[in-house]
C-alpha cells in the first residue's frame, strides 16, 4: 500500500515527439493517496491504459518521474515495484489447477505454504471458485478464467497497489454486480491502493472514491462520483458521464440572465466570463422537469427503458433529453423547467466559475 | 436431409481418391504381393507364404540396422528438440531482426537433401574439407570414412544442421501466438524465467511441438539420402540404417521378396512408433484436463 | 415471416437448443436476451441456416427452408468482432455484397452513399477499416449488412466490443436504421438495458430454452416465470421465499409484507416473491410501501443514483436509490418496498402466479 505520485509524466510512443499532439499521454502531475480507490475513465485511445502501464512499470514514460511513498521507482521494473495487475482478457496458467494458479504469485515470493493455503482459500471463497479449486484451469469458461485472474491480483497481502485494466469486460452482467461489490467491500476492508481502468461509467463510478476522467491524452477532471455528476468541469465529462449525457445548448449570458433561443433563464449566480468564444449551457436530463408549467418544448419520442423513461424532445431548435421515473406521466402540451442549481455555464468547453463566490458553479 | 447437403462433396474428392489409389494403394499392394512370393525373374512367381518375414525377423542384419536407426532417431530428437526450443526462445519477437532470423532459419530447409549430403561429404574430407582439415590440423585424427564414431558424429551433426530449423520455426510460430499480457502477468506474479517457460511457453508450444517431434521422428527413421551420399552406409555397416539396408537388398542384391517383406515390417514399425508418440503426447494433454 | 417449428439442436446427446417454437414477423426487431452460453448464438445459427436443426423445421414466408444452405438464403450477419475486408476501402466493403449480387455501378454507388449517410460513414469511405475506430469499423459491418437488403439480419452482440458511450449512440440509432428496412432483425445481447432501449420484441433465453417471447416491455413487466424475471433484471432481481397466509406474506410465521391488491388472488401457501431493485426506497415515498429492516453490505454510487447492497434475512438484495447515499457497512437500516410492483412465483415450477398490472 503506497501513495503514488506522478510528477510531470508525459508519454509518446514515437521517440521523435515534438508537438503536444504527438503525446499519447499529455502532462500528468498528480498525487494518488495511499489506500484510495481510483478509476481512470475515458473512451478507447484516451491514454488511460498508457497511464496504467506507466504506473505498473510495463512502460517507461518519455518524461517525468513516478514515486511510491516518496521513493523514485521510475527506473524500477514491474517486479521490483511490487504491484499486482489484472488484465482485460483472462491470463491463466493452463497447466496448473485453479488453486495453484492463485498460489503462484505467493509461491514465487517464497511465502510459507500455510499462509499460501489461508490466502488462497479466502480468495477462492470470495470469487466463488471454491468448488473447482482442484480443477485444471484450461477448460474453464472465460468468466471463470477471469475470476482466476482477478483472484491472482488480490491474493498478495503486501502489494503497493492493485491495478485493474478493464477487468470485467468478459464477465456476464449479473456476475459483474457480484464481483464489483465484492471488490468494493474488499477495498474497504484491506485499504489497498487500487487503480481501475474502464470505459464503463457505471463501473468507474461505483468502484472508485475518486474518478479520473481522461480525454484525448489528458486528465479533464478528477472528482468524486457525485462531483462529476453534479458539477462536471468540462463538457466532455458532462457528455461521457450519465446516460443519456448532459444536454448542451448555445447560450448568450449577460449577468445572471441566460438566453437560449427566444427563452430567458435566470441563473442563481452570474458566471465570470472573460470574453471566451463558445458559450454553452449544460443541464443534465435528470434535472429537467416536464410538466404543465415552464418553457415550451416539443416531445419527439418517449423511450420506455423499464425503470425510467427517456423523453427525446426539441427545445429552441436544440435536441433535449429528459429522464422521467417509471410511473411518471407525460402531459400533453408539455413544458419544461430547469433546476437552477444544476445549470452549468461552459466557455470553450470548460466550466465557468461564478463571479461573486469565486467558486465553480 | 444429409443427402442434399453432402452428395456433391464425394465428386469433389474423387480426383484425390484416384490419385491416392495410384500413388499409394496400388504400389503398396504390389509390395504385399512380392512379400509373399518368390521370383527368379521372367515373371515367374512361387508362393512363399511368410517365409520372407521369418527370414527378415530372424536375421541379425535387420536387427542391427533397426537398432542403429532407433538410436539415431533418439539422438536426433534429444538434440534437435531442446536445441530448437532454445533457439526459438532466443529469436526476436519484434523488429527488423525477425525476417533476418526467419530467412537464416529457413535456409537449410531449402537445400535439396542430396546437396546437403554432398556439402558435408566435402566439408568433412581430410584432404580438402574445411572441417576435416581443420580438425586434423588441431591434432584430432578425424576421418569419417574409417572411424565409425566419426561417421556417426558427422551424420548426426549434418542432420542437426539440416533439420533443427524446422523445430525452431514450428516452436517460434507457437511462441509468437502468446499474447503479451501473459508475459506481463507473469512478470507481475514474480515468475522466474523457468516458470514462464514451464507454465506459459511450453503449454502454448505443445501442439506444434507434437507435430515437430512426429515429423522429425518419421523423417529421421526413414533417413536415406544424406548418409548414403556421405558415408554410403560405412565404414563397414556402421551407418547402414534400415533404408540403406533395404535399398542394398532390393537393388544391390535384387532380393525382391525379402526386401518387400522388410518394407512392410519397416512401414509397420514407423506406423506403430508414430502412433505411440502421438497417443503418449496427446494423452498427457488430456490427463491435464 | 420466419418460423421455427419445434426446432431443437443436440450436440453429442446434449441439448444446445431445446425444442422451440418461435415466429418472427417482417419489419420487426427481435432481441434474444440471455447470459453467455444461454444459446443465443446457437439459435441464430439455426435461423441463418449455418446449422441444421436436429429436429423440427424452419419456414420462411411459409416455405420450408430447413435444408436450404445459408448461401441460398438471403441472410446478413454482424458479429461481435468487427469483421471487414481489411484490404478494401470502406466504400468497397459496403459495396461488396452488391458486387457479388452483380448490381450495376450506379445502383451500387447510390446504395453505398445512402448507407454511409445513415451510419455516419460518409467522411471515411476512402479509408481502409484498420484506420478506423472500433465504432466506425462496426458501422461499416452494419452498413454492409443493410445494403445486402437481406430478409433476415442477425446481429450477435454487435456492440459488445465497443466503448460504453459509442454503444449508447449506436443503440439509439439502430432502431431507426432497422425501421427503415423491411427485414426481420434478430439482435442478441446479454444486457437487459440494451433490450429495453432497442424495444421491439424480446425472447428470453435460459440454458437453450426460450422462456418467454413477447413485446420487450411486456416481457420486462410481466415475466412468465422467475427465470425470465432474473434474466431481465439489471441490477439483479431481489427475491425471497415466503408463505402467503390470510393477510400477508410471512417468514417463519411472522408477517413481512401485507398482500397487495394485485396479488390478492394468490392461493395461500409457500411462494417466491421477486421485485426490481428500484422498487426499494430509503424513504416511504408513497402510500404503497412496506418498511423492512435490512443490513447494509456495501453501497456503490453511480452519479445520480446509488446501489445499496443489502442482506435481508440471509438474502442478498440490491436497492437502487435516487441520489447519493454512502451508507456505512454492516448497519441495520429501514428500507421501503413498493408492493405494487411485487411479482409472485410458484416455489417449485417458478411460474408466475399473477402478472403485475401494466404501468400506464
Amino acid at each position: 500500500m503506497a501513495r503514488i505520485s506522478l510528477e510531470h509524466i508525459r508519454h509518446a510512443y514515437s521517440p521523435r515527439a515534438q508537438a503536444a499532439g504527438d503525446y499519447a499521454l499529455k502532462e500528468v502531475h498528480h498525487d494518488w493517496e495511499d489506500g484510495g480507490a481510483y478509476a481512470l475513465l475515458g473512451p478507447s485511445g484516451c491514454g488511460k491504459t498508457t497511464l496504467l502501464n506507466i504506473i505498473s512499470g510495463l512502460l517507461q514514460p518519455s518524461d517525468g518521474r513516478i514515486l511510491f511513498d516518496g521513493r523514485d521507482v521510475t527506473q524500477l521494473s514491474t517486479e521490483e515495484r511490487n504491484i499486482a495487475q489484472v488484465f482485460q482478457f483472462p491470463v491463466v496458467y493452463d497447466t496448473m489447477t485453479v488453486f495453484d494458479n492463485l498460489a503462484f504469485p505467493l509461491r514465487n515470493r517464497k511465502v510459507p505454504e500455510a499462509e499460501v493455503e489461508k490466502r488462497v482459500n479466502e480468495i477462492l471463497e470470495m470469487t466463488d471458485l471454491a468448488g473447482m479449486a482442484k480443477r485444471r484451469a484450461q477448460r474453464l469458461t472465460a468468466d471463470q478464467k477471469q475470476k482466476i485472474s482477478l483472484g491472482r491480483g488480490l491474493v498478495r497481502a503486501n502489494v503497493n497497489a492493485i491495478l485493474f485494466d478493464e477487468p470485467l469486460t468478459v464477465i456476464d452482467p449479473h456476475m459483474k454486480w457480484v464481483l464489483r461489490s465484492q471488490l468494493k467491500r474488499l477495498h474497504r476492508q484491506s485499504r489497498f491502493t487500487m487503480v481501475y481502468v474502464t470505459h464503463d461509467q457505471t463501473e468507474a463510478l461505483t468502484f472508485a472514491d475518486k474518478v479520473v476522467v481522461m480525454h484525448d491524452g489528458q486528465i479533464v477532471q478528477i472528482g468524486t462520483p457525485a462531483e462529476l455528476f453534479e458539477r462536471p468541469s468540462h463538457t466532455f465529462v458532462g457528455y461521457f458521464i450519465g446516460s443519456p449525457g448532459m444536454n448542451f445548448m448555445p447560450v448568450a449570458v449577460e449577468g445572471k440572465t441566460a438566453r437560449v433561443g427566444d427563452q430567458t433563464i435566470t441563473l442563481d449566480n452570474a458566471p465570470a466570463l472573460a470574453g471566451q468564444g463558445r458559450i454553452e449551457l449544460g443541464i443534465r436530463p435528470e434535472f429537467i422537469k416536464l410538466g404543465r408549467e415552464g418553457m415550451p418544448v416539443s416531445v419527439n419520442k418517449v423511450e420506455d427503458i423499464g425503470r425510467q423513461k427517456i423523453v427525446r424532445a426539441t427545445f429552441c431548435g436544440q435536441p433535449l433529453s429528459i429522464v422521467l421515473g417509471e410511473d411518471d406521466e407525460i402531459p400533453t402540451d408539455a413544458k419544461v423547467s430547469f433546476e437552477k442549481h444544476a445549470i452549468g455555464i461552459f466557455a470553450d468547453s470548460w466550466r465557468v466559475k461564478n463571479q461573486t463566490a469565486g467558486q465553480e458553479g | 436431409m444429409e443427402k442434399t447437403w453432402n452428395n456433391k462433396a464425394w465428386f469433389l474428392v474423387l480426383p484425390v481418391l484416384v490419385l491416392v489409389a495410384f500413388s499409394a494403394v496400388i504400389p503398396l499392394m504390389t509390395v504385399v504381393n512380392y512379400s509373399v512370393q518368390d521370383t527368379f525373374g521372367n515373371n515367374e512367381f512361387f508362393w512363399a507364404g511368410t517365409d520372407w518375414f521369418t527370414e527378415i525377423l530372424t536375421s541379425p542384419r535387420f536387427w542391427d540396422a533397426l537398432w542403429r536407426n532407433l538410436i539415431f532417431s533418439a539422438v536426433i530428437l534429444a538434440i534437435e528438440v531442446p536445441l530448437g526450443i532454445l533457439i526459438a526462445l532466443n529469436m526476436p519477437k519484434h523488429g527488423p531482426g525477425v525476417p533476418v532470423c526467419l530467412v537464416l532459419m529457413a535456409l537449410p530447409l531449402l537445400i535439396p537433401w542430396n546437396v546437403v549430403g554432398t556439402i558435408w561429404q566435402v566439408f568433412g574430407r581430410v584432404d580438402i574439407g574445411l572441417l576435416g582439415y581443420f580438425l586434423n590440423s588441431l591434432g584430432i585424427s578425424y576421418n569419417y570414412t574409417q572411424n565409425p564414431a566419426h561417421a556417426w558424429a558427422t551424420v548426426i551433426v549434418m542432420d542437426v544442421w539440416h533439420w533443427t530449423s524446422l523445430v525452431v520455426l514450428l516452436c517460434y510460430a507457437g511462441l509468437v501466438s502468446i499474447p503479451d499480457a501473459y508475459y506481463q502477468a507473469a512478470r507481475i506474479d514474480g515468475a522466474s524465467r523457468w516458470s514462464v517457460f514451464r507454465h506459459i511457453q511450453l503449454p502454448k508450444m505443445k501442439r506444434v511441438l507434437l507435430i515437430a517431434v512426429l515429423l522429425r521422428f518419421m523423417d529421421s527413421f526413414m533417413i536415406y539420402t544424406e548418409p548414403f551420399v556421405v558415408t554410403g552406409g560405412g565404414p563397414g555397416n556402421s551407418t547402414t540404417f534400415l533404408s540403406i539396408d533395404l535399398v542394398k537388398m532390393a537393388i544391390g542384391q535384387f532380393d525382391l521378396g525379402p526386401a518387400a517383406a522388410m518394407s512392410i515390417i519397416y512401414f509397420l514399425i514407423i506406423l506403430l512408433l508414430s502412433w505411440v508418440f502421438y497417443t503418449v503426447m496427446t494423452q498427457s494433454d488430456a490427463e491435464q484436463n | 415471416m420466419l418460423e421455427l417449428r419445434n426446432v431443437s439442436k443436440t450436440v453429442a446427446g446434449e441439448y444446445h437448443i431445446r425444442p422451440t417454437d418461435l415466429t418472427l414477423k417482417r419489419g420487426t426487431l427481435n432481441v434474444l436476451l440471455g447470459p453467455t452460453l444461454a444459446g443465443k448464438t446457437s439459435l441464430m445459427r439455426l435461423m441463418a441456416g449455418l446449422d441444421k436443426p436436429t429436429e423440427g423445421s424452419v419456414f420462411f414466408d411459409g416455405a420450408d427452408v430447413t435444408t436450404v444452405p445459408v448461401q441460398k438464403r438471403n441472410v446478413a450477419m454482424v458479429y461481435q468482432q468487427f469483421i471487414n475486408y481489411p484490404a478494401l476501402s470502406v466504400y468497397e466493403n459496403i459495396a461488396s455484397p452488391m458486387r457479388i449480387a452483380g448490381k450495376d455501378a450506379a445502383t451500387i454507388d447510390r446504395e453505398v452513399k445512402k448507407a454511409a449517410e445513415l451510419l455516419k460513414l460518409t467522411p471515411y469511405l476512402d479509408r481502409t477499416p484498420l484506420n478506423l475506430s472500433g465504432g466506425q469499423q462496426q458501422r461499416t459491418a452494419l452498413a454492409r449488412a443493410i445494403v445486402k437488403n437481406a430478409n433476415l439480419v442477425l446481429l450477435d452482440e454487435p456492440l459488445a466490443n465497443l466503448d460504453y458511450k459509442l454503444r449508447e449512440e449506436l443503440r439509439e440509432e439502430l432502431p431507426k436504421i432497422f425501421a427503415a428496412s423491411g427485414a426481420i432483425f434478430v439482435y442478441a445481447t446479454t444486457e437487459p438495458s440494451e433490450a429495453l432501449l432497442l424495444g421491439g420484441y424480446t425472447a428470453a433465453l435460459h440454458e437453450g430454452a426460450v422462456t418467454q417471447f413477447g413485446r420487450t416491455v411486456d416481457v420486462y413487466r410481466q415475466p412468465a416465470d422467475l427465470v425470465t424475471a432474473r434474466i431481465f433484471a439489471d441490477p439483479p432481481l431481489n427475491t425471497i421465499e415466503l408463505v402467503r397466509d390470510a393477510h400477508s406474506f410471512s417468514l417463519n410465521g411472522e408477517p413481512v409484507i401485507p398482500v397487495p391488491t394485485h396479488l390478492s388472488s394468490v392461493a395461500e401457501g409457500p411462494l417466491v416473491l421477486g421485485f426490481q431493485p428500484h422498487h426499494l426506497f430509503l424513504r416511504a415515498a408513497n402510500g404503497h410501501t412496506t418498511p423492512l429492516k435490512a443490513r447494509t453490505l456495501v453501497s456503490e454510487i453511480a452519479g445520480s443514483e446509488s446501489f445499496v447492497h443489502l442482506d435481508f434475512a440471509g438474502r442478498r438484495w440490491v436497492m437502487l436509490a435516487h441520489g447519493i447515499h454512502d451508507i456505512e457497512q454492516d448497519q441495520t437500516i429501514e428500507v421501503h418496498l413498493d408492493s405494487r410492483h411485487l411479482m409472485a412465483f410458484d416455489r417449485t415450477t417458478g411460474k408466475a402466479l399473477v402478472a403485475p398490472p401494466v404501468a400506464a
